[in-house]
């Protein structure tokens, strides 16, 4: 199949790249744009580590063809990071050990982070549900919920 | 009873809730992963994998793969025939099988290519000449002589890896007098680890004739020494890194198959190569809690003291050793605490099947015995009538004791834990009281703190070794090969080092682990890294304090012993006036030696009994647990959630609170997860759910609120005084809930997961019978 070339805005950037048709945006953020934060734990949407925003919302980057981004501003980890520092949900999963292995943790801070911007104060309901597409096999989930809910008390 | 304690060494920052230091970056992204690495010129590795469960490999045709464009190298079993395992005795699986395969998922050749696509292709190309074999995938079978062993060395014809027998004292004549008896007959299904970070190794062997690899492994060390014996290089020609490990809890514990093939294929080629694992590999891969059937005789005298334990296990292994021998030993002998059994008689024996090697998981070992048994005596506790807290009460092994099979207890705190959860769960107000459905329920735990033996015993040398070096920057460069997978471990280094020498967190650097650098260390397992790199890293910085001292010394023109460290400086004790700076001190000692070096190592002292297996479970020291589970029953649907855990843990003292905590809710997380659902389910020999949609991991509205009794004295040998909370956590988590069902709708579980199904049809039996469903 032929490549054509796409038009994505990444972080705020505009990118054009060449790319084929079956091409997932998880491969090609991953491969080809090097934002590795975007993490590959099962290809299958299943563990949400492959979080991305598209237009805001959290999409599963492994089910979602590149092509299909086109249009949607993508947000990655990379660009839910301020440039110096942390935002206030990595800050809170800092402080409080929400974060062990880490390698779910981008795809629960790009998460975390949408829900407080569109719910700046969620219940704990909310926040469950919420992060409900990410999978943690290290924390038992207790201090990443605790994490979302300080951040959203953070002034 | 026994003397004051000593006084609590008053410590500045251990104990207290240290975030983990590379937090920033693992919350940024900026954290790597073995898949986050590239190489220039880097090939794609892909793996072929069985579709037989059992069979004889005649021929393998590579030639068309070979042909095909982009390919830069196929490979098959004979190149590098070399057994090896994790356990020196029990060397049975090769890089790539060599003459049979022996589950659906093992390797039986591996490629090399410019991308995936092509390495896809060229697997499909490759044509494997196999005799079936017959199948053998119940353990009972494997018992007996079979037609065609699934290795050669397995015990007289069948398929048993591994037979324990032991027995202390006398069971026999201690059931014969015993007021009471219970039996539980547990059966416990294969789960797995399910880290979240698939296994990724990459490989380059440069013109230098060296070899680098890349890893997600829990321990660098023993990967180094199987690379080094399968492909026939010298140690100190293999560099082996361990970037950002996502998880392991076991799974990454064993050096793995694919490990060595991503490196031989590097060596073929000439190129870097990548050998990235898809999910359905890790399941295949396994290496998880062996599916277990055991059977617990436990005898009592008339006031509930425990006479006797007679315990078989019947383990199944998978096609390969793994850590089984291991196994095969822990299921009997980490029943020997919490409590004081005076005659104990074991049975265990690990059958190899024709599935997916099962090897340690977390709490390995520990988990289904001690389910079994504390089920047995919420049902002694009953038969007795007796409140189950004054059972275990009764029975508690006091510090400083010995067990029948030799075992030294140092510290406990577990009567402490039993007091704390009863309390606090207000366990007297609802045990057998509250309504129907609600129950409350007390399972305890008891694990080691690092094994006393390590796996590879030539050349002698210490379990844990650190190196610490401080240049004119005032930076603190640690290096040691104990590796953290998402437990904390460099961060309680670095606290450790901060600790004594007084300085802040942001001058000490743990460097990743390089075997070119780190001293060895043996890895993340058997609960190990506290304990044992946590008293290498302090013996290591008391040295480095010595020289400061000194040196501050010269300056101030005091004596080193009128000298002490606080914050950031050295100062005469009771004289914070007269002193000088870290800094100052550290230039002057400078002046001399230059850069200031230190190493600090330990290894644990000797014990054990002199019997074969004496030093299976022989720990340093031992963690404690007691855990009430409150849980709450649908009876119409079976469906049920813990709601609250009381988690009591005697970890010693505790160094990093947040930590712990971190890893009883996880454990606790683990834990309900083999409880309530998780399954290895198989058709044959076929696994039917390798993928995380199909093998369930609890979700945030399964998991109970955790409140963390940390409630340890401290371990006269621990680093300051902690112990292990790595693994122990997990143990009590089982039982507990499962006593708490029995609590709530009056029905016993012997198998598990215990599905909604099985709490309907278990509702269901009691009705029928006519019994009550509380026990009065």
């Amino acid at each position: 199949m032929s490549s054509k070339l796409l038009r994505l805005e990444v972080n705020g950037h505009p990118v054009e790249i060449s790319c084929p048709p079956e091409r997932i945006l998880l491969d090609l953020l991953r491969e080809e744009l090097n934002l590795t934060g975007t993490k590959r734990g099962c290809d299958l949407g299943t563990c949400g580590c492959c979080t991305v925003l598209l237009d805001g919302r959290p999409t599963l980057s492994c089910l979602t063809l590149a092509h299909l981004a086109e249009g949607h501003p993508i947000t990655t980890i990379e660009g839910v990071s301020p440039p110096q520092g942390l935002n206030p949900v990595q800050q809170a999963f800092v402080e409080h050990g929400a974060t062990q292995c880490g390698f779910c943790t981008p795809g629960f801070i790009v998460t975390g982070t949408a829900l407080l911007r569109e719910h700046p104060h969620p219940t704990r309901d909310e926040v469950e549900r919420a992060v409900s597409g990410n999978l943690c096999r290290c924390t038992g989930y207790t201090k990443i919920i605790e994490a979302i809910l300080a951040a959203s008390e953070a002034p | 009873m026994s003397a004051v304690p000593p006084a609590r060494e008053e410590l500045r920052l251990l104990g207290s809730r240290i975030p983990y230091i590379e937090g920033p970056l693992k919350v940024t992204g900026r954290a790597e992963y073995t898949d986050d690495i590239k190489r220039p010129g880097m090939l794609v590795g892909r793996l072929l994998r069985s579709p037989w469960p059992h069979a004889r490999l005649r021929s393998i045709d590579t030639s068309a793969a070979r042909a095909m464009p982009g390919v830069y190298a196929v490979l098959t079993g004979e190149k590098y025939p070399t057994p090896f395992g994790v356990l020196p005795i029990t060397h049975d699986e090769t890089a790539i099988a060599v003459d049979k395969a022996r589950y659906i998922g093992d390797i039986i050749a591996a490629v090399a290519a410019r991308d995936e696509l092509t390495a896809e292709r060229a697997l499909a190309a490759i044509r494997v000449d196999a005799e079936v074999l017959p199948e053998y995938t119940d353990p009972r079978v494997g018992l007996s002589p079979v037609a065609e062993p699934i290795h050669r060395r397995g015990l007289a014809g069948t398929n048993i890896q591994k037979e324990v027998l032991q027995h202390f004292g006398d069971v026999d004549a201690a059931f014969a007098k015993a007021a009471v008896q219970v039996r539980v007959r547990g059966n416990f299904a294969g789960v797995t680890h399910a880290f979240t970070e698939p296994m990724a190794t990459i490989a380059d062997a440069t013109p230098d004739g060296r070899l680098t690899v890349w890893s997600a492994t829990q321990v660098p060390h023993y990967l180094h020494r199987s690379l080094s014996e399968v492909l026939g290089l010298p140690m100190h020609r293999i560099r082996v890194i361990k970037p950002e490990v996502g998880g392991g809890f076991g799974g990454k514990s064993d050096p793995l198959p694919h490990e060595i093939v991503c490196a031989a294929l590097a060596i073929e080629t000439g190129h870097p190569v990548k050998i990235l694992f898809d999910r359905e590999d890790v399941f295949l891969t396994n290496h998880g809690r062996h599916p277990t059937q055991n059977d617990v005789r436990i005898a009592a005298d008339a006031d509930g003291r425990l006479l006797a334990y007679d315990i078989e296990a019947l383990i199944d292994g998978g096609a390969w050793s793994s850590f089984g021998t291991v196994t095969t030993y822990y299921n009997g002998v980490l029943s020997m605490g919490p409590y004081r059994v005076p005659n104990f008689r074991y049975r265990g024996r690990r059958v190899y099947t024709n599935r997916p090697p099962s090897g340690a998981m977390r709490a390995h070992g520990g988990t289904n015995i001690r389910y079994s048994i504390e089920v047995a005596l919420d049902e002694l506790a009953e038969k007795l009538n007796v409140d189950p807290f004054e059972l275990r009460h009764l029975n508690a092994l006091p510090p400083n004791s010995k067990t029948v099979n030799e075992f030294r207890i140092t510290s406990t705190s577990f009567r402490k834990c039993l007091t704390v959860a009863r309390e606090k769960s207000g366990f007297a107000e609802k045990w057998r009281k509250l309504p129907y459905g609600e129950g409350v329920g007390l399972g305890c735990g008891f694990y080691i703190s690092g094994s006393n033996s390590p796996i590879h015993f030539t050349p002698k040398m210490p379990q844990s070794t650190v190196h610490l070096k401080v240049d004119m920057d005032g930076g603190i460069a640690v290096h040691s090969m104990q590796a953290d997978i998402g437990q904390g471990s460099n961060t309680l280094l670095a606290a450790i080092v901060a600790e004594v020498l007084g300085v802040d967190l942001d001058r000490v650097h743990v460097q990743r682990v390089d075997t070119d650098v780190s001293p060895v260390d043996l890895g993340s397992y058997s609960s190990r890294v506290t304990f044992m790199m946590g008293n290498a890293a302090r013996r290591a910085a008391e040295q480095l304090k010595e020289k400061l001292l000194h040196a501050a010394s010269v300056l101030t023109g005091y004596p080193p012993d009128h000298l002490v460290v606080a914050h950031e400086r050295l100062h005469v004790r009771h004289r914070d006036d007269i002193g000088v700076s870290f800094l100052e001190a550290l230039h002057k000692a400078m002046e001399t030696s230059g850069a200031l070096t230190a190493t600090g190592a330990y290894n644990s002292p000797p014990m054990g009994g002199s019997f074969k297996g004496a030093r299976a479970g022989t720990a340093p020291a031992y963690s404690f647990a007691a855990y009430v589970a409150q849980v709450k029953v649908d009876a119409d649907t079976g469906e049920f959630r813990a709601t609250k855990v009381w988690a009591a843990f005697d970890c010693g003292r505790v160094l990093n609170r947040l930590a712990v905590e971190g890893q009883i809710e996880g454990s606790i997380h683990m834990g309900l997860g083999q409880l309530m659902g998780e399954s290895m389910n198989y058709r044959g020999a076929r696994l039917l759910n390798p993928a995380l949609l199909e093998y369930k991991i609890p979700m945030p509205f399964q998991m109970p609120e955790v409140e963390c009794l940390l409630v340890g004295d401290d371990d006269p040998e621990g680093p300051f005084g902690a112990k292990e909370a790595g693994e122990g956590p997990l143990i009590a988590t089982l039982p507990a809930v499962a006593n708490a069902l029995y609590d709530a709708v009056g029905v016993r579980f012997y198998d598990l997961p215990i599905t909604p199904d099985k709490v309907v049809k278990g509702i269901d039996d009691r009705q029928h019978e006519g019994r009550p469903w509380k026990g009065a």
